[in-house]
Order: structure tokens, then sequence, then C-alpha cells
């Protein structure tokens, strides 16, 4: 999958630092480290900027490029900050065939941004993920934690109303 | 550590409460899967639970459980009352909850119109009454956080005896005996993957599950691991025993977050009550669970793939063989089994292979659970004995395609399966029928398709899906798939000719014959079984320029019916592009150089004068 890389400057605090510190002492032990620290670090600073793989490449000792090989292998992980509230509509077999191509398509138009975007004020980003396994409630799209399913086209406007103001 | 006489204690009290006759107490339990959270299934927990407390009713228990299996119904929650009858409540809301507290617990009155439907109850549906559950026996019924309830329905007990009973290398006969074969959508038998695993010498062997169930529209192993963990993490270390592992491996998506929960909360228990951890049932063997989390790789799914990903590398396959039964993860001997085939294993244990084999068909023993979506009335997780007819599925557990409209095709097996189509309806379907008529069991996503869906669209959606999961190692994958995909995209815009047609199934063969890892070599699948049925569609997208699903927008038009138009300009207020004009209360056109084929002038126009052909 192509990967969408930031070029947002890295803002990240010492605090921040402090846990990824904590996370890759508490892995660096265990065989095969490297995914359950990318993964930690996502969760720390919400995505994965190159200064933050440096890092953990120098504490490994691993060479950097092994790390973006991985980094950049996994839907996963993302390169490009998310914004406030990430959108992302469900792209699987059983939400496809109910029409969720017509709900990215509705969403990418009011928010004016592609999937695997994020807007300019850093408020909504866009994923076409895939499925979610909630096939029961197709067509799906979630909205950070909440999910919304049996979604029609109608009805993206008044979905995402709620978190325009 | 709990001894037997302990479990024997505990399934004795436990299963007094959840069995309510015992006690004369009243049992309501809400289904709290994923997909019945996302419907709302939280706010009626709770609301059952304050209401039960206002309402002081102290013969009372409110309960969760995972997966109760039909999806359209969610949120949904069942009560058992003493007397042994049992209510589904559907399609909850918080108010509706607390009514039937009022109403049904109170005074005794079921509120017919909040059940499931006329039989009132899950269990007497026909959704219900034609499947056997086996792996799914938990799922929906007991509380999947609660490791006394799982022992209650005889939970650990194969364990039990197999540490206490057997010998390795009974436990490989038995399961080698039974026919289980793996339900990861490959159908390599069981026993002879751990009898292989088993003979190989090294100071180290490795036990892993893969739960990465990455096929669009499957969810059967989410809800195994959500309704019932403790089942996969007791077959995993019995799997250690019979191999002689002390180390085992889970390898679960990251995007399903509740069975992660719930199985870090499952291996606490068992890590408690020292099932999991150093001399388990008081002898010599040591075995323990580490759960890793995938991020997002379709490829991972694939079983060398998915042993590097455990590694912390690019989840890249290697050429097989070594076989992971010889060189594994971490170069040592391993066995990879998915999350249902181990499901089955304590019960093939507890009751025999014997048992096993009378379920099924010749060469494919047991049940299988199948996610059933799509274009269907009843969507939901379905486990029936292998060899059930698809027609049996579709229409009496099912109950038919929505709408009147008729049924084209089913999708198993996801982006490597293929089109099983109406002529088949009939056939037993079990791992060896499904190969020969050019699909595959899969790992049992099943997604049935009407006349509104287009089989080429279809084999460019699954195409387009591995493009972007293809992990880029072997070339005939990573640049075949793509060219497939460009000439499906020729193909569904108007643009092909027959010779193209051609080259696509060479194409297909080719890709299928040289690719390094299943990824590739059932990525054309969707596209030969859907030339192989329904070539006449293909056929008539390249000459006539023609879809007869009208999905594919390049080739439909939109058209204005003149007798029936009464000229009220609806339409041409809401067209985007403005390629609709005409005189007030005369009949409109549409100019189809301008059209962009949204289809809102068609949704919005009353009189149905509006056709898309």
């Amino acid at each position: 999958m192509q990967k969408h890389i930031s070029n947002a400057t890295f803002k990240g605090t010492k605090e921040q630092k402090k846990k990824l510190l904590d996370a890759i002492k508490k892995h660096k032990q265990e065989k095969g480290a490297l995914m359950p620290i990318l993964q930690e670090a996502q969760t720390i600073y919400g995505y994965l900027p190159i200064e933050v793989q440096t890092i953990i490449a120098r504490e490994l000792n691993i060479p950097l490029r092994e790390i973006f090989g991985v980094s950049t292998f996994y839907s996963q992980f993302s390169l490009t900050p998310k914004g406030k509230y990430n959108v992302s509509v469900c792209l699987g077999t059983a939400c496809y065939v109910k029409g969720s191509g017509d709900i990215l398509k509705k969403v990418s138009s009011i928010l004016g941004i592609e999937a695997e975007e994020c807007t300019k004020d850093g408020k909504f980003s866009l994923t076409a993920c895939r499925c979610v396994g909630a096939c029961g409630l197709a067509p799906v799209m979630t909205i950070n934690d909440n999910v919304y399913g049996r979604v029609t086209v109608d009805q993206v406007e008044g979905i995402l109303s709620k978190y325009l103001e | 550590m709990k001894s037997l006489e302990e479990m024997k204690a505990i399934r004795k009290k436990i299963s007094s409460d959840i069995n309510v006759s015992e006690k004369g107490t009243i049992r309501i339990i809400t289904g709290m899967a994923t997909c019945g959270i996302a419907a709302g299934a939280g706010a009626i927990f709770n609301k059952l639970k304050e209401t039960v407390k206002s309402q002081n009713l102290k013969n009372v228990s409110v309960g969760q459980t995972g997966c109760i299996g039909v999806c359209q119904f969610e949120p949904l929650f069942e009560v058992f009352m003493p007397d042994g009858t049992r209510t589904t409540y559907v399609k909850m809301t918080p108010e509706k909850a607390e009514e039937v507290i009022k109403k049904h617990i109170i005074e005794g009155k079921v509120i017919d119109e909040y059940t499931i439907g006329s039989e009132k109850a899950l269990d007497q549906t026909e959704f219900y009454k034609k499947q056997k559950r086996i792996v799914l026996r938990n799922c929906g019924f007991i509380d999947p956080e609660s490791i006394d309830e799982y022992i209650a329905m005889d939970g650990y007990f194969a364990l039990n005896k197999v540490l206490t009973e057997m010998k390795p290398e009974d436990i490989i006969k038995i399961i080698k005996s039974s026919g289980l074969r793996g339900r990861g959508g490959g159908g390599f038998p069981t026993g002879i993957k751990w009898e292989l695993a088993s003979k190989n010498e090294a100071d180290q062997k490795y036990v892993c599950c893969n739960a990465d169930e990455g096929d669009p529209g499957a969810f059967m192993d989410r809800s195994i691991l959500e309704g019932d963990p403790h089942s996969v993490l007791e077959a995993m270390t019995i799997a250690g025993y019979a191999i002689g592992s002390t180390k085992g491996y889970i390898y679960v998506r990251a995007e399903y977050p509740v069975a992660v929960k719930r199985l870090k909360m499952a291996i606490d228990q068992a890590r408690e009550y020292g099932f999991l951890g150093n001399n388990i049932f008081g002898i010599n063997f040591n075995f323990d669970i580490e759960l890793r989390l995938g991020a997002g790789a379709f490829v991972c799914g694939e079983e060398t793939a998915l042993l590097t990903s455990i590694e912390g590398k690019r989840g890249e396959p290697r050429p097989r063989p070594p076989f992971p039964a010889v060189r594994g993860l971490f170069g040592k001997p391993t066995i990879l089994n998915n999350v249902e085939t181990f499901a089955n294993v304590p019960q093939i244990i507890l009751k025999g292979s014997d048992w096993f084999n009378s379920i099924g068909t010749e060469k494919s023993k047991g049940t299988k659970v199948f996610a059933l979506g799509g274009k269907i009335n009843r969507t939901g997780l379905v486990e029936v004995p292998i060899g059930t007819p698809l027609r049996e599925i579709v229409e009496d557990i099912g109950g038919g395609i929505p709408n009147n409209k008729k049924f084209k095709a089913a999708q198993t097996g996801g982006p490597s399966g293929g089109c099983i189509p109406a002529k088949y309806l009939d056939i037993p379907m079990d791992y060896d029928n499904l190969t020969a008529i050019g699909s595959m069991m899969g790992s049992g996503g099943l997604i049935i398709m009407d006349e509104t869906n287009c089989m080429v669209d279809i084999a460019k959606f699954f195409l387009d899906f591995t493009v972007d999961e293809s992990c880029g190692k072997c070339t005939p994958c990573r640049i075949g798939t793509k060219r497939l995909f460009e000439m499906l995209t020729d193909i569904t815009s108007g643009n092909a000719t027959m010779e193209e047609l051609s080259k696509l199934e060479d194409l297909c063969h080719y890709i299928k014959q040289n690719s390094l890892c299943g990824l590739g070599q059932t990525a054309p699948n969707p596209v030969l079984s859907t030339i192989k049925y329904f070539r006449p569609e293909y056929e008539e997208h390249i000459l006539n320029h023609k879809c007869r699903a009208g999905v594919c927008k390049n080739l439909v038009q939109y058209r204005i019916l003149e007798d029936k138009c009464v000229g009220c300009s609806a339409c041409s207020r809401i067209c985007p592009v403005g390629a609709i004009s005409g005189e007030l209360k005369h009949p409109f056109k549409i100019d189809p150089q301008k059209c962009i084929k949204c289809g809102e002038c068609m949704k919005t126009c009353k009189f149905s004068a509006i056709v898309k052909e």
C-alpha cells in the first residue's frame, strides 16, 4: 500500500519521549520486540514520524532503514498525523456490496480530503479501512471509537455535523 | 493451582447459576460482542442493571455474553425464566429494556412485539434449529470474561484429562483419527501437522494461533475470541503438550480491540488458576501464551508471513519447504492453527474422535462456522455440519434474499475464493466439492449477492484488495495483480476488446502457477470463477458496453421517460452539473455528455420517470 509521508513539523514533548523510552525498555528483551514497540510509539504520538523511528533505531541498535521497512509495510502504522476525529469508512466485502463506496465518496466531498489525508486544521482525517468485522451492520463507518452501522449516503452529513462544530 | 476436585466444585456451583431452573432465579444476558456494542448494547446492559437495582429485584441476575449470532437483531438480550422458558428481545433501546423489566420480569407478561418473532426465543427459530453448534457452543451463552463459567461448561477438563491420563502420542492419535482439518481455509489435516512437529527434536518448539482474520466479510474468529476465549487457550496448551512445546503465541488483529481485551483477561485468569504456567496440574509440563498484535497486513494470514511478523519483521512470506513444522518461528519447529480449528480440540478430547467423525462428509469432518452476510435477510454467524447444501444456508437459515430479488451467487473464501452460482446451490459444501467448482471453503466468509451486483465489478473489487495487500516480494503477484486490475478496469469502463479477455485468463493462470505464497496463488480465483460462471456478463461489458446490474458507472446511461415525466424540474434543480434541461410541464432531457451518473435525479424523481440502463 502506498504510504503518505507527512511533511508536518514534529512536535514531540519531553513526556512523550520519556514514555517512549520506557516502552522500549519494557519490550527490549523480548524476542521480536520491534512491532510491540512501534505499536506503543504510535499510541504515544498518534503517528510514527521519522524522528520517533530514529529514536527507536538508536535504542534498539537496529538500522533505521529496517524500521522504516516495517513501519511502511503494515497499514496500521501511520506516517501522517491523524485528525482530532478520524473518520473511517469500511470497504470490506459486506459493506462494499451494500454501497460503502458511495459513502466514502460522500464523506470525502464533505470534508474536502481524499482517503489517507488530514484536513488543514487538523480536525478530520479520513481512512478507507478494511473489514472491521461488524458485517451484520453493513455498511459501517467509524469516527474515533464510535461505530455507525447501516449508514446511508443521506445520513452522512448528519453524522459528520455532530463533529463539525 | 486448581485441582480437579476444585474444578468440579466450581462446575457444580456455577452451572446451577447458569441453569436458572435449579435456583429459581431469572437470568438476563446481553450480547456484548463488537457488533452488539456497536449497535448500542452497552447502554442497554447498564439500563438493565440499573432497573434491576432500582426495582430492588433480588432474584434476577444480569450478565453479558459474546456474539449470539443474529447480527441484524442487535442490540438484543435474552431472558431465562425459572420455568425453563427463554425469550429473545431484539432491536432494543434502553427505554424498551426498562419496559421489559417492568412488564416481563415483574408482572410476568412477555412483550410479544419486542421479541425475535412468532417463535419468541432464538432457539426456536429456523435460523437456529438447523445449526449444529460445537465451536460456538458457549458463544452467546456464557460470560466470556469469567473463567468459572467456562469451567461450568466443562472447560479445562480436556486439559486435565490429557495431562493426567494421556501421553502426547495419544493426543495426536485422537486428533488424527477425528479427521479435523484446518479451518483457516487450506483444510490441511491438523493431526498430521502436529505429528510432524512432534517428531522434530529441538530445544524449543512453538504453538501459534492464527487470529489474523483478514478476509473482508469474515468474523468467525473474532466471535470465538470475544465469546469463548478460554477454548483457544485450552486447546493451545493441549497442543503444546502434544508436540513438546512450552511457549505459545496468539497473533491477533489490532483491529479487534474487544477480542484483544478478553484474550488478555483470559490469559491472566488461566495463569491465576494454574492452567498456564509451570507444572500444570502438578505434572512436569510448563506452558505459557503471549499475545502479538497484527498491524493490518492481509498477507500475514499466510503462515510463513505470520511467523515472520511475530519475529518483528516485514510480514513477507518465504518459500516452503522447509515447512514451519520443521523450521518455523525463530527457526524452530512450530505449529500454526487457526482459531476455529483450536476451538474444536477440547470437545474432541472430551467426546472422542468417533463422535467428531460422525458429523460431516466422508473427507471433511465436523462443523464449519460461516459469517453470513451481504444480500440476505438474516445476517449472522451460523455453524452447520460440513456438507450442508448452500441452499439450506441461504433459504432456511438465512431466510432468503431481501426485496424479492433473485439469488445470483455466493462468494466464499474472500479474495482467495470464488463464486458459487445458482446452479450449484444444492451441492454439499465441503473442502473438496468447493475446490472442484473453483471456489474454496476459505475461512468462512459467505457473502450472498443478488441480481443488482455486477460480477465483473466484484472481481475488480477483490483485485483492488489484492493489489493493495500484495507484499511485493515476488513479481507475479506484485505486477500481475496490478495488470489484472487494470484489465478489469478497462472492461468495466467499456474500453476492452475480446482479445483482452483471453489475455486476462492467461495471466490469471500464470499468476496462480508462479506466485510464491498462498496470497498470489489464489488472487486470480475471483476473476477465474466469475469468468467461468458469468462469462456472458464479461462479454456484454466488452461487446455491448452494457452492465446488466447497472453498477459500472461508465456503462450506465440515465434516461428520462417522456410519457412519465410531468416536467416538474425537480431533477434539473438537483443535478450537480446542470446536465438536465427542459421547459416546465414538458418532458425534460438529460445531456449524456455532461451527465456524471451520480444518480441524484433518479432518487429525486417522484414519478419514476428516470431509468438507468
